[in-house]
């Protein structure tokens, strides 16, 4: 009798531990899909409080670059053409020098040691908040780089990209700087990428007589390539959103130009800059300009996902 | 025949241009970490010079104030209470969800499509999610009736910080072998009582790491405060203040910065001391502790 009792005990704790159970993980299914909802809420949001904006300039806000609260006429122009060209030109510069660096730690030219002190100090570089880096380029960079820009447009002033006069603060600035955050993130992807190529790879190139460097060009990049593409993809992406160290380098002004020695805008900067004090059709304006930032860097994202899925598995 | 010797020839074109590129590969590395150190060694020099008892006990002073900065009490007591709001949403939020995907999804397109989620949010540029929390909270007055509060920066880095907590939790339970989760189901343990006692201990050491880098870059983050928290030259002297607009560091730095007084540049170098420095020594000893933990011997 007693033993049945105690049986009897057991499966009734049984089934509180069963619900509990069942419990835990549906909490844990909930939690799970805040990010889905997240993600929702803000592609809706944003779209929504663009409505009105959207509905008002249509396409033409994308191709004028008037901005002028005064007559109600927005168009961001200015701010698209500076996020694109400033990103791009960072990360032109950034791939050299990301992926050369990655070289450097994977290949076995110095100690081990010295290796892995560079590397760590790279990804201690990308821990730096963007705002310190743009506080140090104010003050430190810009004065530094004056002298050499103006070499740069009394050389090059019939390219129009160096047209005008260097201004103090001014895009090629903030390419700079873009550079210096976009580098941890290229050379960690690709000495992660690098490092995952199989050594056989390597032994077989030296075994036909391939000197070192015709090795890496040949066989190793090409077989890592897919890893450091979508590397640069994400760095891109960072890239078109960073904010706060481009705001503050950029000059910010929406006065088209398409020289990079002149001030300029992104759209994340016109975010920053206006956002706290705009109203009525400005702020569904600025939301306009958000949800555009918003689908350029998701479009590079998703691409940089559907190459890391598609081709990672390869050398795995 | 002279060239049909089996010796390193350093003249044959081969060897100098590998010489050459090794080189040039050895220059981009000096250039990439030299950034770190110039800014690194100018925050020393720049911002180390102005700390004083002063600067970490009083409120900022209006710029105008030729003389004398201030502090930046309520900046860092800011800080430290946003990226608490923040952790306290992402964490228990964060790892609930990474616990879902590693240990109960069995690689399902629910899980997939999360998965990819989590890559797309950890990609959208951090002022839109200033942008988002400024049209979900501050211009609604959803939370009693307050505009820019230090609650809802909290929650728009709170969003920043769900991806990577979601990701370390993920991939830190995945580390764990499969040996112990069946022992543990094995001798009568339920799921969650394995998860909770067996499986996220034997993983703490990675997901904590990951989850302190996390709290790390959020600290340093900018973007989602301007608009959200905004900014606030006064101490933070009770818990109503959280509905109140709340100072913090990096705000005060972009603030302080843009400024054309002398006395505010050098509280903005002066607060980036403070958060670098921390930021830093963070990043340090939590990377010491993974590696750590990875030399270690597993079970």
């Amino acid at each position: 009798m007693e033993e049945k009792l105690t049986l009897f005990k057991n499966r009734k704790r049984f089934g509180i531990e069963k619900n509990i159970d069942i419990i835990f993980k549906n909490t844990t299914l909930v939690l799970s899909s805040f990010v889905a909802i997240i993600l929702l809420g803000i592609i809706l949001v944003v779209f929504f409080q663009s409505f009105e904006s959207f509905s008002k300039y249509g396409l033409k806000f994308l191709f004028t670059s008037e901005w002028n609260p005064v007559k109600d006429e927005y168009g961001a122009f200015a701010a698209i053409y500076g996020t694109v060209i400033t990103s791009l030109f960072s990360i032109f510069i950034t791939i050299p020098l990301g992926v050369g660096t990655a070289i450097f730690i994977t290949e076995d030219f110095a100690p081990k040691i010295i290796r892995e002190i560079i590397g760590s100090f790279v990804e201690l570089l990308a821990a730096i908040p963007s705002v310190v880096l743009g506080l140090w380029a104010i003050f430190v960079m810009e004065p530094f780089c004056r002298g050499f820009f103006a070499l740069l447009h009394s050389w090059f002033s019939w390219i129009p990209l160096f047209s005008s006069e260097p201004t103090g603060r001014n895009s090629l600035l903030a390419i700079l700087i873009l550079v210096v955050m976009l580098l941890p993130i290229v050379t960690s992807i690709s000495r992660d990428t690098l490092n995952q190529v199989p050594k056989k790879l390597r032994s077989a190139s030296y075994g036909i007589g391939a000197s070192r460097w015709k090795t890496i060009f040949s066989v190793i990049l090409p077989a890592a390539l897919s890893g450091i593409m979508a590397g640069v993809l994400l760095a891109l992406g960072r890239a078109m959103g960073e904010t706060m160290a481009v705001t503050m380098i950029i000059g910010n002004s929406n006065a088209f130009s398409w020289s990079l020695l002149s001030p300029g805008y992104t759209i994340s900067s016109m975010l920053a800059n206006q956002f706290g004090e705009a109203d009525g059709t400005q702020v569904s304006s600025l939301f306009y300009a958000a949800f555009i930032l918003m689908i350029l860097s998701l479009l590079v994202n998703i691409f940089a996902q559907f190459l890391v899925k598609r081709f990672s598995l390869k050398y795995g | 025949m002279q060239n049909h010797n089996l010796f390193y020839q350093n003249k044959s074109s081969r060897n100098i241009t590998d010489i050459f590129l090794t080189s040039i590969s050895f220059l981009f590395a000096l250039f990439a970490i030299l950034p770190l150190f110039l800014v690194v060694s100018y925050i020393l020099f720049k911002g180390g010079s102005q700390i004083n008892l002063d600067l970490f006990t009083l409120e900022p002073n209006p710029p105008g104030d030729e003389f004398s900065a201030g502090g930046i009490n309520p900046a860092l007591v800011g800080t430290l209470i946003i990226t608490s709001i923040a952790s306290l949403i992402a964490i228990p939020i964060g790892m609930g969800g990474g616990i879902y995907l590693a240990e109960y999804s069995k690689g399902g397109l629910f899980a997939r499509f999360i998965r990819f989620g989590v890559n797309v949010l950890a990609g959208v540029p951090s002022i839109i999610a200033g942008v988002f929390i400024y049209a979900l909270i501050v211009s609604t007055k959803i939370i009693f009736g307050s505009t820019y509060s230090g609650l809802a920066g909290g929650i728009a880095l709170s969003i920043l910080m769900l991806p990577s907590v979601i990701k370390t939790t993920d991939e830190g339970l995945k580390l764990v072998p499969n040996e112990l989760r069946q022992a543990s189901l094995g001798i009568g343990a339920s799921m969650y009582t394995t998860i909770l006692r067996i499986t996220l201990p034997a993983a703490f050491r990675s997901i904590a790491t990951g989850v302190v880098l996390g709290i790390a870059r959020a600290a340093g983050e900018t973007a989602p405060l301007i608009f959200t928290a905004l900014f606030s030259y006064y101490y933070v002297s009770g818990f109503e203040d959280l509905f109140y607009e709340m100072g913090s560091l990096s705000v005060l730095i972009y603030n302080f910065a843009l400024e054309p007084y002398d006395v505010q540049n050098k509280l903005a170098w002066a607060a980036s001391f403070i958060l670098v420095l921390s930021i830093l020594f963070v990043n340090i000893f939590a990377r010491i502790l993974a590696n750590i933990t990875t030399n270690e011997k597993r079970i």
